[in-house]
């Protein structure tokens, strides 16, 4: 079918593409996400679908390649329908098998289901893996059963009946009231809520009557990738998502700008616009409302700052993509000097979901004042590294331990990262708070754009400190001095710190400078940069006092101040370590433990890389 | 060199003129020359009738634009948040050395040209470095020397060359 004319058609193509999926024996989603990817999942999807055609069985199969389904840490996944099993970290050697029992036969393959690592335990369906059960897939679940590049899947499992729902039933200001009662709240970092800034564009004079919307998927915040796995893996929702804003707001055109190290996520795009538009599900008079909009697709160029929605703005109008000082809001003046609503790529993937389960029933999920599920990157050092889904409220506590299935190699919790560099690191003291705009704040934190990077013992809080900072100084457009001053003046403190020259009056000068940097900056980034700084001072100043007063870092990270050992009781002499050494500092007789001459060690820990016994270890 | 029939004419023909199609158009330059050669900033310049300082401008903000020519291998290294709680510094600290240069340069041979970014957005199977466009996984010091190795061996001979890049895991 070429162009649907009317939501008619559209629920007519709907069934039609029900009945014609409905033929298939089996569905078989196998993960393509990035992380996937580097796991060669494209050789086990491949190797699969020659099997399917080999056995004449691709009128009975039906393949997907979808975008990413989470659990990145056990990758390349494979998900089959049927039956619900699932399998990880398959190998292309391994498809034979699952083909023969699984989707032929009803057997399960034992050793490519998930072992559960606490009872050693085989699990055969993904809902019954810690990793998934306690997460609320409202948006992330789609990822599984679509393929990215298909729109009939979309449509099939319901897509774009929003959109129709709100062309045809209702009016720009009944969105805007529904968005506003669902308490949707921005998903980029800030949490604004979302209906408000909608109603405030709408009501915004333009003009020449010229409006846009905005998806912000620059995605700048290191450790966060959610962004990119929806695009990746559910572009319709976001292009849906986006045309039903249009539609409230009064805009005719849209943009998504996308940072360019997501060349995947930039091609799904590109291809759903594609088809969105041959069905006329965008571009002119959509589905016969007479609504005209249409999606540009603006590429960044790897700068942190870009993701600052004027910085953001400017970029897309090819200049140096520099913040401005605000008011006015792109509300009111944004791009190319016309109202424009910005949002984040979460956010827009949530409004068509409010519009289809009411807004009542979201509100339902979450805390009082924040609704809704948060996707979170749950990555460092963890068990069960990969992308979660939680409804606002959980706890910190449940996410590491429960979901994530707490800290690799028995080592102790210390701390966990939210908000990139604009946010803060929260102490194992702080676990059980729940995870909410607010809370977050409270202790020095935010929510932002959702990475959640976990830190153990050997994690040290002063150098997290100065990672931040680097980046920040490195990312600081320059425009004010609060921010490029002052980041820098923070990041040689840190870097003296590290290096052993700390001393006493270092803390105060980091926390004044925190203060003024905090209050006189021109935007968010120099507004939250002291964040990483003021809260390991506050919850780790221990930390800092120990690299400063007793010359240690006791995570053994800080390079100035630690001591390179070999256990001579583990290590076997094999000589490993004595042929990697770059400044010959190991000796030792074969088989004989070996030992490292601390004087002309330069630390670069390479032996302990190479060593196969872990026999050395940091002082 | 190449302003009337190159790369430039053809990226301005598929995006068009207007000043927001600057940072695609730079885009596709450097796709071609893998870097920005002044001459074509030049005739963006002049064919898109905005200022040179602003072309330079632009092409001096975003990391992802070089002025400088790059190497025909290029190594990313990842210096985000949950690589670097994974090690990264010292895996970088090593293909330093290994390469004798600083990110953001190039050897002298010109066969590496190295660089950090902030995040790959494969985060949960970092340090992540990716080698001529693939990616690798949960690298430490010694695995990331033996990766560059294996490229600048398989330089060396020639006739093996195309197996032995193949070959690395
Ligand atoms: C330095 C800086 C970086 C930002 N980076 C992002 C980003 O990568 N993605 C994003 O959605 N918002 C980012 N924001 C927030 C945006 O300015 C803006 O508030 C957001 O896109 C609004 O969308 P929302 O209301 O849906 O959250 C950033 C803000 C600052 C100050
Ligand atoms: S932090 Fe390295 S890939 Fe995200």
């Amino acid at each position: 079918m070429a162009r649907i004319e009317t939501p008619a058609d559209l629920e007519q193509y709907r069934l039609q593409l029900r009945e014609k999926f409905g033929k298939y024996q089996y569905a078989v989603s196998v993960c393509g996400g990035t992380g996937c990817r580097a796991y060669d999942c494209i050789n086990v999807f491949e190797t699969l679908r020659e099997i399917i055609d080999k056995k004449d069985m691709s009128h009975t199969v039906n393949l997907r390649l979808t975008g990413c389904q989470g659990f990145c840490e056990m990758g390349p996944l494979m998900f089959i329908h049927k039956n619900g099993i699932f399998y990880v970290r398959i190998s292309p050697e391994a498809v034979e098998r699952i083909v023969e029992s699984s989707i032929l036969g009803d057997e399960v393959v034992e050793e490519l289901l998930y072992k559960s690592p606490a009872d050693g335990r085989r699990i055969v369906h993904q809902q019954e893996i810690p990793f998934y059960n306690k997460q609320r897939r409202f948006l992330l679940a789609m990822n599984r059963d679509i393929d990215p590049l298909n729109i009939d899947d979309y449509i099939a499992k319901g897509g774009y009946g929003s959109l129709a729902w709100a062309l045809f039933e209702s009016s720009s200001e009944e969105i805007i009231d529904i968005i506003e009662r669902a308490g949707l709240r921005g998903r980029g970092g800030a949490g604004f809520p979302t209906g408000r800034k909608w109603r405030i564009a709408r009501q915004a004079p333009s003009p020449d009557g010229i409006k846009y919307v905005i998806c912000n998927a620059d995605e700048g915040d290191p450790g966060a990738y959610m962004d990119r796995s929806l695009l990746e893996g559910n572009p319709h929702q976001v292009i849906e998502g986006m045309t039903i804003g249009a539609y409230a707001i009064g805009a005719s055109e849209g943009y998504v700008y996308v940072r360019h190290e997501y060349p995947l996520a930039v091609h799904h795009l590109l291809e759903a616009l594609d088809q969105a538009r041959e069905k006329g599900l965008l571009g002119k008079n959509i589905l016969g409302s007479g609504l005209d909009f249409d999606i540009k697709v603006s590429v960044g160029g790897g700068a942190f700052v870009c993701g600052e929605e004027t910085g953001l703005i400017a970029s897309i109008e090819g200049k140096r993509g520099m913040p401005r000082p605000r008011p006015p809001y792109p509300a009111n003046y944004g791009l190319w000097g016309r109202p424009t609503n910005i949002n984040n790529v979460e956010t827009w993937q949530n409004v068509p979901l409010i519009l289809q389960m009411g807004a009542d029933e979201y509100a339902k999920i979450g805390t009082e004042k924040s609704k809704g599920t948060k996707i979170f990157s749950l990555v460092g050092k963890i068990n069960n590294t990969g992308l979660v889904e939680v409804p606002m409220g959980i706890t910190l506590r449940e996410i590491v331990y429960e979901i994530g299935g707490g800290i690799p190699r028995g080592k102790a919790f210390k701390a966990v990262q939210t908000g990139g560099p604009s946010g803060g690191c929260i102490p194992a003291h702080l676990l059980d708070i729940p995870v909410d705009f607010e809370r977050l704040q409270e202790v020095g934190s935010m929510m932002g754009s959702g990475g959640m990077i976990v830190m153990d013992e050997n994690t040290c809080m002063v150098d997290i400190a100065r990672y931040f900072m680097e980046f920040l100084t490195h990312e600081s457009c320059g425009k004010c001095v609060p921010c490029r001053l002052g980041t820098k003046r923070m990041l040689e403190i840190l870097t003296k710190i590290c290096d052993g020259q700390g001393t006493n009056e270092n803390l105060e000068a980091l926390e004044s400078l925190a203060a003024d940097i905090k209050a006189s900056s021109l935007c968010a980034l120099g507004g939250t940069s002291p964040n990483p700084v003021l809260t390991t001072l506050r919850y780790f100043r221990d930390e800092y006092e120990e690299h400063i007063v007793n010359k240690r870092c006791p995570a053994g990270i800080c390079q100035a101040l630690i001591t390179l050992r070999i256990d001579p009781d583990t290590c076997t002499g094999c000589g490993a370590c004595l042929k990697i050494c770059p400044v010959e500092a190991i000796s030792g007789e074969k088989k004989q433990p070996h030992s490292i001459d601390p004087e002309v060690c330069i630390r670069c820990k390479l032996c302990i890389s190479r060593c196969p016994k872990e026999a050395i270890y940091t002082e | 060199m190449n302003g009337e029939t190159g790369p430039l004419l053809s990226a301005i023909r598929k995006h068009g003129l207007g000043r927001s199609n600057l940072i695609p158009i730079l885009h596709e330059i450097q796709k071609e020359y893998r870097y920005l050669p002044e001459e074509e900033l030049r005739n963006v310049a002049k064919i898109m009738d905005i200022p040179l300082v602003d072309v330079y401008g632009v092409a001096t903000f975003f990391t992802s634009f070089s002025l400088e020519p790059k190497g025909k291998h290029q190594v990313t290294m990842c210096m985000g948040t949950a690589c670097h709680v994974r090690r990264s510094e010292s895996v970088l600290a090593a293909a330093k050395r290994y390469l004798g240069i600083e990110p953001g340069q190039t050897t002298e041979d010109m066969l590496f040209t190295l660089e950090t970014v902030n995040c790959l957005g494969a985060c949960a199977m970092g340090p992540i470095v990716v080698i001529d466009g693939k990616y690798h996984g949960q690298v430490t010091p010694a695995r990331v020397t033996k990766l560059l190795q294996d490229v600048a061996d398989a330089e060396r001979i020639p006739e093996h060359a195309e197996d032995r890049v193949a070959a690395i895991p």
